[in-house]
């Protein structure tokens, strides 16, 4: 188990109070500047060191994300961080943790990831639901001004930077990045094409990276305690800590931050008392929120909780949020209900997503009761790999994998309800 | 479209919202918020405004507020932008209302890591106080919402009620709320478990200790 001193959000649970001076004397915000003097690529390069890849779900390295910023902005283009904090993905609840109780090393983060970039200001994407934490992240914001480490010769480093909290209004889509930024620019969240992509031409036109919340605030620990220090945990290509998220039917759900790696079992018997009834009683894990396919008990277990682990199960880290499912549970209503999920949450915009996620969802709604022909179980399955790389984003691909992971692993389930209801009304007749 | 807002009958709000003017300090406020984008970019300040908006009509008429036509017109004026665009962000974004919503909001998320935890449990003890899905009880209190995934998920199941959670509800929980709420008290925010502070595991964390009696400075342990 990872050790105490070892963990980056030492006050995750919020028994300490989030303000800056209790950051302060928890480690945060310590010589910001010198960290600061190593220069913008050296920082770059012990981020690319550490083998940090992004916490958002993709897992895409984020030193080499930041290499692609320009190395000169030109001064009518300047370049902008944008740290995706609109947590909406089903299982996750992570970043609100960080906001709420440990803001400032984000909003350190935030100073160092824009220095490193050469941006000119961050724009904080906060869900709108999250309201108490926005409350927090804005007045945490505020501090840092008042005490001088944002704004003009920002902790005295001699570089101008500004840190901005900008409230979303309940869309799930804007978590993707296109989308994000066409909502900071006031307009419906609808991803954009790719090519351009934002490093390029962002918000406002203008080079722009966004990364997630958990990406930016790890930045300033790992500079404080090196790259080989971050990198010592977790497996090749599989670095550092991680904050995890178990929800569902274990003992006592709760959000944890440990290494990279750690198995199943191991994860939740340390952290979550066990699963409810016993590791007899679980019958399926999604392991990385609601977007990855479920994974069933036997394969589970003793997986580690990593992005190569998990993919190895036909599944992915996702943004590490594990919900677990009894043998109570129903399990086509579960998936079931995501794809309600999804099909509330398309934006509309490219057909097969906009359409494919209503027709699955209702075809999905009559698995669940069995109302329907055991063909049409490969018609869905077939329908569902119409949408899947075939939109704009990533939405219609998550709205996709949950149910062809349902049909993978419990098609016998889903044959066992629909025989029995065609047998009933053969009975009644 | 079965279950997509049924827009008030305009002239009627016209008559009532059409004179809608920023309070002072809502003024400031709207300032301070433009103020965040680059000159020019104006635009993406229609959110906040948006949302601001609807605080003011929520302060006005004792309600969570919603957006009458002739706010959103306010808005989109105040940013110099056509009334087509904000009104496109007012539909695509859930946390707007388009019609009138009752004094508390009451949106139970339902997504698969609630509905595992209890959700039914949540929504059942809401509709058994008169709550339909979608409409305002008729003595104007509460509005039943069912919403999707808040972010939340350990802490499920969980009731956002205009501006706090509730957090690890249950049948009886639920109810204790409603009815605080609707005795006009303000019932506790956040868990609803005896011994759980926040997101770690009930009953007490398992990492991190030291930190739940004080400041714990780790460093010195690096």
């Amino acid at each position: 188990m990872l050790a105490d001193k070892d963990r980056i959000f030492t006050n995750l649970y919020g028994f300490q109070p989030w303000s800056l001076k209790s950051a302060q004397a928890r480690g945060d915000w310590d010589n910001t500047k010198d960290l600061m003097k190593r220069g913008q690529d050296a920082i770059i390069e012990e981020i690319k060191a550490s083998g940090l890849r992004g916490r958002g779900g993709a897992g895409f390295p984020t030193g080499l994300k930041w290499s692609f910023m320009p190395k000169e902005p030109r001064a009518d283009r300047p370049s902008f961080l944008v740290i995706n904090a609109d947590e909406s993905e089903p299982g996750s609840c992570k970043d609100r943790e960080i906001i709420r109780h440990d803001p400032h090393k984000l909003i350190e983060g935030a100073l160092i990831a824009g220095f490193a970039m050469r941006a000119r200001a961050a724009y904080i994407y906060i869900r709108g639901e999250f309201i108490r934490e926005a409350e927090t992240l804005f007045a945490a914001v505020q501090e840092a001004y008042d005490a001088g480490l944002l704004g003009k010769n920002a902790a005295k480093s001699g570089y101008d930077f500004d840190v901005f909290v900008h409230r979303g209004a309940g869309a799930y889509i804007c978590g993707e990045e296109t989308a994000m930024i066409e909502s900071l620019e006031g307009k419906k969240g609808q991803p954009r094409l790719k090519p351009p992509f934002p490093a390029g031409a962002g918000l406002y036109g203008c080079p722009t990276t966004v990364n997630n919340v958990e990406s930016i605030a790890v930045v300033p620990t790992i500079l404080r305690r090196g790259a080989p220090w971050f990198a010592s945990f977790g497996r090749e290509n599989n670095k550092g800590t991680k904050l995890f998220q178990i929800s569902g039917h274990v003992e006592r759900p709760c959000v944890v931050e440990e290494e990279m790696g750690i198995t199943f079992r191991e994860l939740i018997d340390k952290h979550c008392g066990g699963i409810r009834g016993g590791w007899d009683n679980l019958l399926a894990v999604i392991p990385g929120g609601s977007s990855v396919p479920l994974v069933p008990a036997a394969e589970i277990m003793d997986a580690p909780m990593d992005f190569d682990g998990l993919k190895a199960v036909g599944s992915g880290l996702g943004t590490a949020a594990a919900i677990v499912m009894d043998k109570s549970t129903d399990v086509v209503q579960a998936i079931s209900r995501i794809s309600y999920f999804y099909k509330h949450e398309s934006c509309g915009q490219c057909t097969p997503c906009r359409e494919g996620t209503g027709w699955m969802w209702r075809v999905m709604e009559r698995l669940r009761t069995g109302d329907a022909d055991i063909s049409e179980i490969d018609t869905l399955f077939d329908v569902t790999k119409q949408v899947e790389g075939h939109t704009i984003c990533a939405l219609g691909d998550a709205a996709a994998w949950p149910i062809q992971g349902l049909i993978k692993h419990f098609r016998p389930e889903i044959e066992r309800r629909i025989r029995e209801n065609g047998g009933a009304l053969e009975a009644a007749e | 479209m079965a279950d997509a807002p049924q827009i008030p009958d305009e002239a009627e709000t016209r008559a009532r919202w059409g004179a809608f003017a920023w309070t002072a300090e809502n003024a400031e406020k709207a300032k301070a918020v433009i103020a965040r984008y680059p000159a020019g970019r104006q635009r993406s300040a229609v959110m906040p405004l948006l949302d601001l908006a609807q605080r003011q009509v929520g302060a006005e008429t004792q309600t969570q507020g919603w957006l009458p036509v002739p706010v959103i017109e306010y808005v989109a004026a105040h940013l110099d932008m056509p009334f087509i665009r904000a009104y496109e962000v007012a539909t695509f974004y859930t946390m707007y209302n388009l019609v009138p919503v009752g004094r508390y909001h009451v949106q139970v998320c339902g997504t698969t890591p609630c509905l595992l935890r209890g959700s039914d449990d949540v929504m059942a003890a809401c509709k058994n106080r008169g709550m339909v899905k979608g409409k305002t009880t008729p003595d104007g209190l509460f509005t039943l919402t069912e919403v999707e995934c808040m972010g939340t998920c350990t802490n499920a199941p969980m009731v956002q009620i205009n501006d706090d959670n509730y957090e690890d509800l249950d049948y009886d929980s639920t109810v204790r709320i409603l009815d605080a709420l609707a005795a006009g008290e303000q019932p506790k925010a956040g868990t609803q478990l005896a011994n759980r502070h926040t997101s770690e595991p009930d009953g007490g964390p398992t990492t991190l200790k030291e930190m739940v009696k004080a400041n714990h400075d780790y460093r010195k342990e690096w």
